[in-house]
């Protein structure tokens, strides 16, 4: 069974985030950027799944420009096969969709996983985009993934329970926990992921749809009011009398 | 020329999500001068839908095709795309909820439209462009975005938009049929399994909410937090260490990697406010935290706070919101 795992390349979690002067972009000086936290679900999954079936091949990719290559690497190392870097500025999620479902309708690839969105950008959008490009259902966002044969049994998240369903190859799932525990890799896979096939790729396609005219950070909070701990029952009535929300 | 809002329905009522949905749709009609329909998704009652009126909505379509009750993407992206069609919308806007993304996602390449989720505010239509505020890095900011496509999609975040009521206005709810193919249905689910919430409230949707940390020490100890969320009407939620040891479950978990929630309310108990939690929770209105550690960095993004126990501390609240009334 062959596996595409799409990852994005975000500023590390606990990254303060601040924007270039002009406000249109975000400012990259000093910042750590990792594999997107819910692409690392997808990724070790698609591998898990590799293993259980003995053969089949998990194949990353990265819409970005060169800078990304150091978490492509990280994700060979944690067990992906080869890569393909799509050699572009990820615009917004329909340029990205755009390029998944091309590598993807040459690739002839079976299962197509994705975190469920990135945590810079928040779209919770490439997964439809590129099942409905490649005309494929979609599951998302999934946190359960079983495969038997050429059917999968998801469990999808809906507001308040979990859907269970069953859908054949191909399709295209949105990964989150707890869909298993995701790896780290280890000094072997370091070794190896140098070795590994990386594919440069120019991009196709269409223009974005979407463009950031300007970023702003929220308001300043004005600082905290204490209420002493023995009292504690007067914030209930400043929250009722003062900020009039209960 | 119009504008077609996507009310998703359960159990036969229109989800507080969707009120504000409608509300954001109509405002835009009103803005670019045409009306707003509505299309239902889910099991809707043709009195509840008729409420719609309320919210500024003109007539709503409805297709009460039995398979449509539960969310199926294909099914329910053909469905809307069809009402778009017949609607000739120019902008459709929906719930940025599961099923509200997942279906806009889809929907945005059918339609060739522009699609921005995670929106908080009504869009601006100065000089000829549309651009809509949207939430990005995790809460941590916020995007202006330029939606140039001639068709448009917007998926409204939660809570974000106050619902609007104008009490007695109904609209007439019509019944329309996308003609739907067994194909349209390959991804139905098999079963549908609705979690316990705690006192009834679906934390996504909540409008209070009261939430944990590790410094509750056990799920033994979460009646604590329970009382206190019943007493208020709130949800109950937590930090990612709390469901990763499983003492709550993982539909719970609130921050960068786990549902983002913007209530009203938001009471945070024995968390001591890592950034990839306040990612979750900080675009929430009012803010409470109750720490022992008064070095604790959530009381940094607190509105209101208490140095204290939280064993000692909760029972105090509870006690003091049922003396209320
Ligand atoms: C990639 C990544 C993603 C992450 N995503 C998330 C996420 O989505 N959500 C999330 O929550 N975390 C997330 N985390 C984890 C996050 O960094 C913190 O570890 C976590 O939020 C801490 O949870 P906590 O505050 O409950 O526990 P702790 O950090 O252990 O804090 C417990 C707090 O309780 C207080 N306390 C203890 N006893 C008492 C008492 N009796 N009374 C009052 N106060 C008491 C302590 O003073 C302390 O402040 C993520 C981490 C990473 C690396």
């Amino acid at each position: 069974m062959k596996f595409l795992v799409c990852i994005s390349n975000v500023p590390d979690t606990t990254t303060k985030i601040t924007f270039t002067p002009d406000n249109k972009e975000f400012n990259k000086a000093g910042v750590q950027f990792v594999i997107n936290p819910w692409d690392e679900y997808a990724l070790t999954r698609a591998i898990e799944l590799k293993e259980q079936q003995g053969g089949g091949t998990v194949t990353v990719l990265n819409v970005g420009e060169a800078d990304t290559e150091p978490n492509i690497r990280k994700a060979l190392a944690i067990g992906a096969d080869d890569a393909i870097r799509v050699n572009a500025f990820p615009k917004d999620a329909f340029f990205v969709a755009e390029q998944i479902a091309n590598a993807a309708k040459d690739g002839g690839y079976d299962v197509i996983l994705m975190g469920k969105e990135s945590i810079d950008y928040n779209g919770f959008q490439v997964h439809g985009m590129v099942g409905e490009m490649l005309g494929i259902p979609t599951v998302a966002p999934a946190m359960k993934l079983d495969m038997n044969g050429t059917t999968a049994t998801l469990e999808r998240e809906i507001e308040g329970g979990k859907e269970i369903v069953e859908v054949q190859t191909p399709f295209v799932a949105s990964c989150q926990q707890p869909m298993c525990e995701p790896r780290i890799p280890n000094m072997r896979g370091i070794m190896t992921a140098r070795t590994k096939p990386l594919k440069v790729v120019e991009a196709v396609g269409e223009p974005a749809r979407t463009e950031v005219a300007e970023y702003a950070l929220p308001p300043k909070k004005q600082g905290v009011k204490l209420i002493p701990a023995e009292n504690a029952g007067e914030l209930i009535k400043l929250l009722r009398n003062e900020a009039k929300v209960i | 020329m119009s504008v077609l809002v996507v009310v998703e329905c359960d159990n036969g009522e229109v989800k507080k999500s969707s009120l504000e949905v409608a509300s954001y749709g109509s405002q835009v009609a009103q803005m670019l001068g045409t009306t707003a329909t509505a299309v239902a998704v889910g099991e809707a009652t043709e009195a509840n839908l008729a409420h719609l009126g309320e919210q500024g909505i003109s007539k709503v379509l409805y297709d009460a095709e039995p398979r449509l009750k539960d969310f199926v993407n294909g099914a329910y992206t053909k469905l809307i795309a069809a009402a778009a069609e017949k609607e000739q919308a120019q902008v459709i806007v929906l719930a940025n909820s599961n099923i509200g993304a997942s279906v806009g996602s889809r929907l945005s390449v059918r339609l060739k439209a522009s699609l921005a989720t995670n929106v908080v505010e009504l869009p601006k239509t100065d000089g000829g462009k549309f651009t809509v505020k949207r939430g990005a890095y995790s809460g941590k900011a916020f995007a202006d975005v330029v939606l140039s496509g001639d068709r448009k999609i917007i998926a409204v975040k939660k809570n974000s938009i106050e619902a609007l009521h104008n009490a007695g206005q109904t609209a007439p709810v019509e019944s329309f049929s996308a003609q739907l193919s067994d194909a349209d249905f390959a991804d139905a689910p098999k079963q549908v399994v609705m979690q316990d919430q705690a006192g009834g409230i679906l934390l996504p949707e909540a409008d209070k909410v009261v939430s944990g940390g590790r410094g509750m020490k056990g799920p033994e100890n979460w009646n604590l937090i329970e009382d206190l969320a019943k007493a208020l009407g709130a949800a109950t939620a937590c930090s990612k260490p709390v469901s990763d040891v499983d003492w709550r479950p993982h539909h719970e978990h609130v921050g960068q990697t786990g549902i983002t929630v913007s209530p009203n309310l938001y009471i945070a108990c024995g968390i001591s406010g890592a950034i990839q939690h306040l990612a979750g929770v900080n675009s929430s209105k009012v803010i409470v935290v109750i720490n022992k550690d008064p070095e604790a960095p959530f009381f940094k993004a607190a509105d209101y706070g208490i140095v204290g126990d939280v064993f000692d501390v909760l029972p105090k609240l509870t006690q003091a919101v049922k003396e209320l009334g």
